[in-house]
């Protein structure tokens, strides 16, 4: 049949029917709202092609992985123990993977019992059991301002408030997590947890001292509250100096989150979380109710990599990668951004957060940033709370210098060029422009 | 089908990537269904390329924004020889252009709401409140500010006080150089798909856009559930069929050639207005084009052939 429109005749004959694309519309749960298309969203669509410098997504340069011992080892496990990486496994996770993560542990400081440790898929999978098994609607978080950008989604999921505590150059600060435990109590709210990257923090770039970490272990340890340390980057200091983990001086006010995915690779989605006995339980349960169980394949490839490869000098590789692409960043600010631009130096991880001139809103700006091919995650995404407008998080872990060098030169181009928009239209912009809420995407974790 | 390789570009650089993505592959899907050999390929500057090598009997441009719809890129496929469905370079650099086309459209006769094209550079040789303020004054408000170029409504906004003005106008620049400032029209925002398959251009049918927010912006459009959409519009039959002539005409009038759709509204007193005309029309599953054929008793895939048809026959 040819497709003659002249039959159609413009829908003047036909009766009409009404469409929203999505029949269920009226039944999604209350904890989905808030989750759709964004215009910020749809840029990031272009951060992934190789004419754009993307220095928004954390992703780890797999590249450096020694790929053909990989290869040899996933060939072999399958070859010889086939049926047992591609069945079913323990809800806990492998226990000779949970032996070997007291070694991994051991550089942090963290002491444990295999039994106390469960394996699951990414640290995130991780964070959302513990707030699954811990917080109902309404209940509050307290997590540094600003703070991991899929973190608060795991929390907005679960319907928790989130309360922002302001952080400085060493990280959460105690004063104000003291007066923000108080007010939370004082406003009659369920206070359950306190969420924090201790070590090059994400995406802050700071990292709490040992004093630090003491205190504020203290405040929860005297407030009656949990902490939750989630430690990503804590192998990855750039001077071989690994900070000691907090939950390494106390076994029952802390869970500490883990992963392969910075040290090995994230596309075998492996993490872990180590809890205190009666916690540990409920997580197993509730990662059974996710799950089932973790995947015996990827979890054997780490097992079998850790046990014959020598897997902190790869750490050592990756450590020494990511030292030259900080540099590179940072050289490049000095160099290039504007007066009245500032960022911290991160003695290791992933990331470098930059403040923007006065007025210079990140999110306004970011379709001219993709337009000139430099990406970039907006201040906002970590914010709960609408702040972070006039901020920027950098990630030099995946482009190589060079590739930074040039992303830093045509992003001051971009702040050059949003200054001379602030000077044309003045301030009157500041208070009429809107802040697009941004969803996170895997890239830009 | 027999007839050879089908090569669909989708992708490309601007803020539309992903919806031309989604094009490209609902597109790719109705083809393959009717056992068409396709090859989906983005576009970069190894296109002419890897054309050449993948010898296509017909190319579907399906690339969103800049490069896709300006006419760059159907420079490059008229370069090639290659049969493509779709406009030529030329009618797609003056759709483009919503400034441009505004002005032929309404030297055809069509209705086009009062509007202002804005340079950076001007906006400082004048006083930006200067400016502002003489805009307010000459076109009244509300308005609706946009960059010249582009599509998805990425940094479209709807001004109903003046303090909004600078606001709006700083995130229609942030994706282009110049800015579209419009009366805004209220009434019922209607898009018309127009097909031709040889018998000459013919509307299908219209469909209706009512967004919850009031504004069919980006989220609007591509988050299902945010916006109802009613086809064919629930327009008297005489307003129906004033606004297929409208969009007829625009696709006429701007040397449109294949397929187009044209974004219109239609006022209380029933006055039909030109908003813009789009070459690639979005093909993603909130779309609107799809929704028409669907409605009118076609396949997405039986057009899309056709087209194929019309192409290969034109050389």
């Amino acid at each position: 049949m040819a497709s003659d429109a002249r039959m159609t005749a413009h829908g003047a004959t036909l009766t009409s029917t009404s469409t929203r694309h999505d029949p269920w519309l009226d039944q999604y749960a209350e904890r989905t709202r808030g989750l759709s298309s964004s215009a910020v969203r749809a840029l990031f669509a272009v951060a992934s092609r190789p004419e754009v410098v993307s220095l928004a997504g954390g992703m780890p340069f797999v590249s450096a992985l020694p790929m053909d011992a990989i290869a040899e080892t996933t060939a072999r496990l399958i070859r010889e123990r086939g049926h047992v990486a591609l069945q079913y496994g323990s809800g806990q996770g492998d226990p000779a993977l949970r032996e070997q993560i007291l070694e991994v542990l051991a550089p942090v400081g963290v002491e444990s019992h295999p039994d106390d440790i469960i394996v699951t898929a990414g640290s995130q999978m991780a964070l959302d059991l513990v707030v699954r098994v811990f917080c109902d609607p309404g209940d509050v978080v307290l997590v540094e301002a600003p703070t991991y950008i899929t973190a608060l989604s795991v929390f907005s999921s679960y319907q928790c408030e989130v309360v922002h505590v302001p952080m400085d150059e060493l990280g959460l600060n105690p004063d104000a997590l003291r007066e923000a435990i108080a007010r939370v109590r004082a406003e009659g709210k369920k206070l359950k947890l306190v969420y924090s990257i201790p070590s090059f923090q994400n995406p802050g770039g700071v990292t709490q001292t040992p004093e630090r970490r003491q205190e504020i272990l203290d405040i929860v340890s005297t407030n009656g509250v949990l902490l939750l340390e989630d430690d990503p980057y804590g192998l990855l200091s750039f001077d071989g100096s690994v900070p000691r983990a907090i939950r390494a001086d106390d076994s029952q006010a802390v869970i500490y989150l883990g992963t392969f995915s910075k040290t090995i690779a994230a596309g075998l989605r492996v993490g872990w979380a180590v809890a205190p006995h009666g916690v540990r339980e409920k997580l197993v349960l509730a990662n059974e109710t996710a799950m089932l169980c973790p995947s015996n394949l990827t979890q054997m490839m780490i097992t079998d990599y850790l046990a014959t490869s020598p897997w902190l000098d790869q750490v050592k590789v990756f450590r020494e990668l990511y030292r030259e692409r900080r540099d590179a960043l940072i050289d490049s600010l000095e160099n290039h951004m504007p007066p009245g631009t500032s960022w911290t130096v991160p003695t290791g991880g992933f990331y470098s957060w930059v403040d923007l001139p006065p007025g210079v809103d990140s999110t306004a700006m970011l379709p001219r940033a993709v337009a000139a091919r430099v990406a970039y995650v907006p201040g906002t995404g970590f914010f709960a709370d609408g702040q972070g407008r006039h901020s920027l998080r950098l990630s030099y872990c995946y482009p190589e210098p060079d590739r930074i060098a040039e992303g830093v030169r045509r992003l001051a181009d971009v702040v050059h060029a949003e200054l001379d928009m602030l000077d044309l239209f003045g301030p009157a912009i500041e208070a009429s422009q809107k802040t697009a809420a941004i969803a996170p995407a895997s890239d830009m974790a | 089908m027999n007839l050879g390789r089908v090569v669909i570009l989708a992708g490309g650089l601007s803020a539309e990537r992903d919806v031309s993505i989604r094009s490209g592959r609902r597109v790719a899907d109705a083809l393959r269904r009717r056992d068409f050999d396709v090859e989906v390929l983005d576009i970069d500057d190894s296109l002419a390329e890897r054309l050449t090598s993948a010898q296509p009997a017909c190319v579907i441009p399906l690339v969103h924004g800049a490069v896709g719809e300006d006419g760059t890129l159907h420079e490059l496929l008229s370069g090639t020889g290659f049969p493509y469905v779709g406009s030529e370079p030329t009618a797609c650099r003056h759709s483009f252009d919503k400034p441009t086309a505004n002005v032929i459209v309404s030297d055809a006769g069509f209705y086009v709401p009062q509007f202002m094209e804005l340079e950076k550079s001007r906006l400082r040789e004048s006083g930006t409140k200067q400016v502002l303020q003489s805009i307010v004054e000459t076109i009244g408000l509300p308005l609706v500010v946009k960059p010249s170029q582009g599509g998805s409504s990425l940094g479209m906004g709807v001004v109903r006080a003046e303090s909004a003005l600078p606001a709006a106008m700083v995130s229609a620049f942030a994706y282009g150089p110049t800015v579209l400032v419009q009366a805004c029209v209220e009434g019922t925002e209607v898009a018309v798909p127009v097909i031709d398959t040889g018998s000459g251009p013919h509307a299908l049918p219209i469909v209706e856009i009512r967004a919850d927010s009031g504004v069919y912006d980006y989220h609007a459009r591509y988050t299902a559930g945010s916006t109802e959409f009613i086809t064919p519009a629930r327009l008297a039959p005489e307003l129906l069929a004033a606004c297929a002539d409208a969009a007829v005409g625009v696709h006429r009038a701007l040397g449109l050639r294949d397929w187009s759709r044209s974004d219109l509204i239609v006022d209380d007193g029933g006055q039909v207005w030109f908003l813009e005309a789009n070459v690639s029309p979005g093909m993603t599953e909130t779309s609107t084009y799809p929704q028409a054929v669907h409605v009118a008793g076609l396949s997405m895939g039986q057009i899309v052939e056709d087209l194929i048809h019309v192409a290969i026959a034109r050389g």
